[in-house]
């Protein structure tokens, strides 16, 4: 590259590293004072981008009404953020963070169709920027006019902010609220305000960063999950609620970014290597680098323990004789069920019963093993994947049953060593970081896997090649696999595990080795999760990089958290109500998702504790009533 | 003027305080002592409302508070510092001071800053220190000024001379006489009986949530009975 190349590669960088502070300090801001890692910002960013369109539409591209749109856009954002925050959030501050999480994904499903509904599904291009339409010569290149705006725009954000942030009373409360919310309530600080006050802030950033991306690229219905996986790990790399850090990590990812595309691909000792393929998880790579080298991100510090952040968790109970009972029925009437139905009920059921193995070794390592995966996904895919090559390579399909688990255990033992050395939204976003990179190489490396067509012609082995057999299988693998899962968790090990996750330190200090307790329980769900896949993908008969791709990791969340973390069923039964309801709403309804969004919602408010959470106590409270004593 | 009667608080199954009774009243200093894991952290917390009380009555100047958000408590002019002083470590000490700030009440003394540096000379030589580089002292004498600066009717202190040197635990002493002084109504909870006569009108002592004695700080130190029983490690 020449001096003037990589001078205007380093200003693209710059140019690009704006919008991403941009929506990266809203995250941070309202992670920071409400401690709720909000999943909508990048749909924030959508809209912010859809409605500036259609403003400029409306009012004309002249300068008043672009630049008019561009401002206006911003603020019916925030102006949205302002409602969800005092409608949604709030009712929801004391429930567990993942549920939070999970809320906010609801929306993502809602506005997305919100916006297919308004704008329809086509890529929406707005116009060039009055007064900046043009472009200047920069070391003998042209460079855009609106860049420059651009690359002027991130720093004089930060400076505002900043501004705010340290010469207000709001922000000086804002500050104190971060850092200990309660004491700043004892003080006589009203944070329900605050709190909005901060989201619609927030809101506002991430609807500007959207809007003013207007003349660059086309609004479309992808940018929601683009913008949001960019903006944590901007975020995460930062230091969570760090602004300075979020810009820092922005310039630090942008500029990486821009030089990957600027080289190109390279000769290097006769292999071509492709920075430009990089792209799509060089930002995961300098995420994960940096986590283990700073695991509280580049200007983060160790997260406090929040106080008062809801009650322990209450330790697993045996299952009582009726429950065992009542499993041992329903696995009964599991495997009479080919007995009266054929067909597309034994697909669906065998879909139910594969997610819920997967959803299972998701809650083994979330609930009793204390961490977040953002990216289970990738272990699903790596047992599907693993499966299929071996099958293709000529190897028997009872060999690939073997293989798949193995090659997703393999997978766990190397990504599980860098996230036990972390925890919580760090922990979550390191394996949502790996789960990328595993997808981008499955995804990129068309010789092997197929890249973006997947894997084809995956079938069972003669003996099993009717659905009934199949469905047998499937029943034996997942129940078998469920039971073991659930039988660790009541032994010497389990028993570790849990105490590891609610007193790292004391259960350190009777001689629990905490980290290799953690490892090895990611192994083990790696393992589960890749049986799942494995069967997953005899039963389709192909494999594509989907199934390891961040939707269905989410999925999995999902699942998990409508059954509820505190029940050992629990995600079971999320499990079958999520693949039900994904498989009957999505075949009737054209928007299927701002249904299943809309239901998450309605969940997720009515039964704060999961729907199993809530059958539990429900039980407790007849139970305590019926004993005549109150607790 | 603070009144509580039959107030019982619990946290999860665990049920702390039985049927706590006991008032304040302006321009009194009032203490509540009583051994570690009694429940005087817990009736102050219950009492700002950052603990919800399962039962009872709380009021203050004639008001119920105890269905009340911690801020609306603060905001009608009773403070609350706490136990671990939870200073704001990012803020410096004006910030930390602002964050406190409310406006003037009627029938209760009105703080500015330069007024709370003339009670705490060591914070007016701090101002732009940052909260978390400050020596225990220090951040004790900023959390009562920064409560302060709410400008409270009446002050919970929770266990304001724990963890300081006898010297500084001198200084308390003289901060909390120059509050009554004032004509505030101070209401602290303590495990030392020595600095507790130092400062105290009158006295109740708590054990294992309950109420045990209630009298004045004289007749307390003159029973020395009661003190065996309840205080003596």
């Amino acid at each position: 590259m020449t001096a003037a190349a990589i001078l205007i590669q380093f200003l693209n960088g710059l140019a690009s590293a704006s919008s991403l502070f941009l929506v990266a300090a809203g995250l941070s801001l309202i992670f920071g004072v409400t401690r709720i890692v909000n999943f909508a910002h990048g749909s924030l960013y959508m809209l912010g981008t859809y409605i500036a369109y259609s403003l400029i539409e409306h009012f004309g591209r002249g300068p008043l009404g672009f630049w008019g749109a561009v401002l206006l856009a911003g603020l019916i954002v925030a102006a949205f953020g302002a409602l969800v925050e005092i409608f949604l959030l709030r009712r929801i501050y004391a429930a567990p963070e993942l549920l939070q999480l999970l809320a906010t994904f609801a929306l993502v499903l809602i506005v997305k169709d919100f916006a297919l509904w308004v704008w329809g599904p086509e890529d929406l291009l707005g116009p060039r920027a009055p007064g900046l339409g043009g472009a200047v010569e920069i070391a003998g290149r042209q460079f855009p006019e609106y860049d420059l705006f651009l690359i002027v725009l991130g720093p004089l954000v930060l400076a505002i902010l900043w501004a705010i942030l340290t010469r207000t009373r709001w922000g000086t409360l804002v500050r104190a609220a971060t850092e200990d919310r309660e004491m700043a309530g004892a003080l006589g600080v009203n944070q329900k305000w605050l709190f909005t006050g901060v989201f619609a802030l927030g809101s506002l950033l991430a609807g500007l960063g959207g809007s003013v991306q207007i003349p660059r690229e086309p609004a479309n219905l992808f940018m929601d999950l683009s913008v949001i996986s960019d903006a944590f790990v901007v975020v995460v790399v930062g230091g969570l609620g760090s602004i300075g850090g979020a810009f820092l990590a922005a310039l630090l990812i942008a500029e990486i970014k821009a030089f990957c595309i600027g080289i190109g691909d390279v000769t290097w000792f006769g292999h071509v290597l492709s920075f430009s393929k990089l792209t799509l998880v060089v930002e995961f790579i300098v995420m994960a680098v940096v986590l283990v080298i700073r695991p509280w991100g580049l200007l983060g510090r160790q997260q406090s323990v929040p106080r008062s952040s809801g009650a322990a968790e209450a330790p697993l109970a045996l299952p009582s004789r009726t429950a065992v009972q009542a499993l041992v029925a329903l696995l009964a009437a599991l495997a009479l069920v080919p007995v009266f139905f054929s067909g597309y009920a034994l697909v669906l059921l065998i879909d139910i019963m594969v997610f819920a193995l997967f959803s299972v070794s998701l809650y083994f390592i979330m609930g009793p093993g204390g961490m977040h995966s953002f990216g289970h996904a990738a272990y699903f895919g790596l047992g599907a994947y693993g499966a299929g090559l071996i099958v293709k390579s000529g190897a028997a399909m009872e060999v690939g049953l073997l293989a798949g688990p193995l090659l997703a255990g393999i997978g766990a033992l190397v990504f599980g060593w860098f996230c036990v050395r972390l925890s919580g939204v760090y922990l979550a976003m390191l394996t949502l970081a790996f789960a990328q990179i595993a997808w981008s190489v499955v995804f990129q490396w068309d010789a092997v896997t197929g890249g973006s067509n997947g894997l084809i012609g995956i079938w069972p082995a003669p003996w099993l090649a009717s659905k009934t057999a199949y469905y047998y299988l499937a029943l034996a693998g997942c129940a078998t696999g469920i039971f073991v899962l659930w039988r660790i968790l009541y032994a010497p090990f389990g028993y570790a595990l849990r105490a590891g996750r609610d007193s790292p330190l004391r259960a350190d200090a009777i001689g629990i080795d905490v980290r290799s307790r953690q490892w090895g329980a990611f192994v083990i769900a790696g393992l589960a999760a890749g049986l799942a896949g494995s069967l997953s993908a005899f039963s389709k008969g192909s494999i594509s990089p989907e199934s390891m791709a961040v939707p269905r990791s989410v999925d999995g969340l999902v699942m998990v958290l409508l059954g509820g973390i505190q029940n050992l069923t629990g995600p079971v039964w999320g499990a079958a109500l999520f693949t039900w309801l994904q498989d009957a709403v999505a075949r009737e309804i054209d928007y299927w998702r701002a249904v299943l969004g809309a239901v998450i919602l309605a969940l997720v408010l009515a039964f704060p504790q999961g729907i199993a959470g809530y059958i539990g106590q429900f039980i407790e409270s007849r139970r305590v009533k019926s004993a005549g004593a109150p607790a | 003027m603070l009144e509580v009667s039959a107030l019982n608080t619990a946290y999860g199954r665990a049920h702390i305080l039985f049927d706590v009774a006991l008032d304040a009243r302006p321009g009194e200093v009032v203490v509540l002592l009583g051994r570690n894991g009694a429940g005087k952290s817990t009736t102050l917390k219950s009492l700002i409302g950052l603990v919800r009380p399962l039962s009872g009555e709380i009021r203050f100047n004639g008001r119920r508070i105890d269905r009340l958000q911690p801020y609306q408590v603060a905001r009608l002019g009773l403070g609350y510092v706490p136990e671990e002083r939870r200073i704001f470590a990012d803020l410096s000490v004006m910030e930390n001071l602002e964050v406190g700030r409310q406006p003037r009440r009627d029938g209760a003394a009105f703080w500015t800053p330069e007024r709370l540096f003339e009670l705490f000379p060591n914070l007016g030589r701090m101002k732009e220190r940052g909260g978390g580089r400050m020596s225990g002292g220090e951040q004790q004498m900023l959390t009562i000024a920064r409560t302060l600066m709410g400008n409270p009717s009446t002050v919970l202190l929770d266990e304001p001379s724990e963890g300081l040197s006898p010297l500084i635990v001198e200084q308390m002493a003289a901060t909390i006489r120059d509050l009554k002084r004032e004509g505030l109504c101070v209401l602290l909870s303590e495990q030392n009986l020595h600095f507790s006569e130092l400062v105290a009108d009158r006295a109740y002592i708590i054990e294992t949530g309950q109420i045990r004695y209630s009298g004045t700080m004289a007749e307390l130190s003159a029973d020395e009975a009661v003190r065996e029983q309840y205080l003596s490690v």
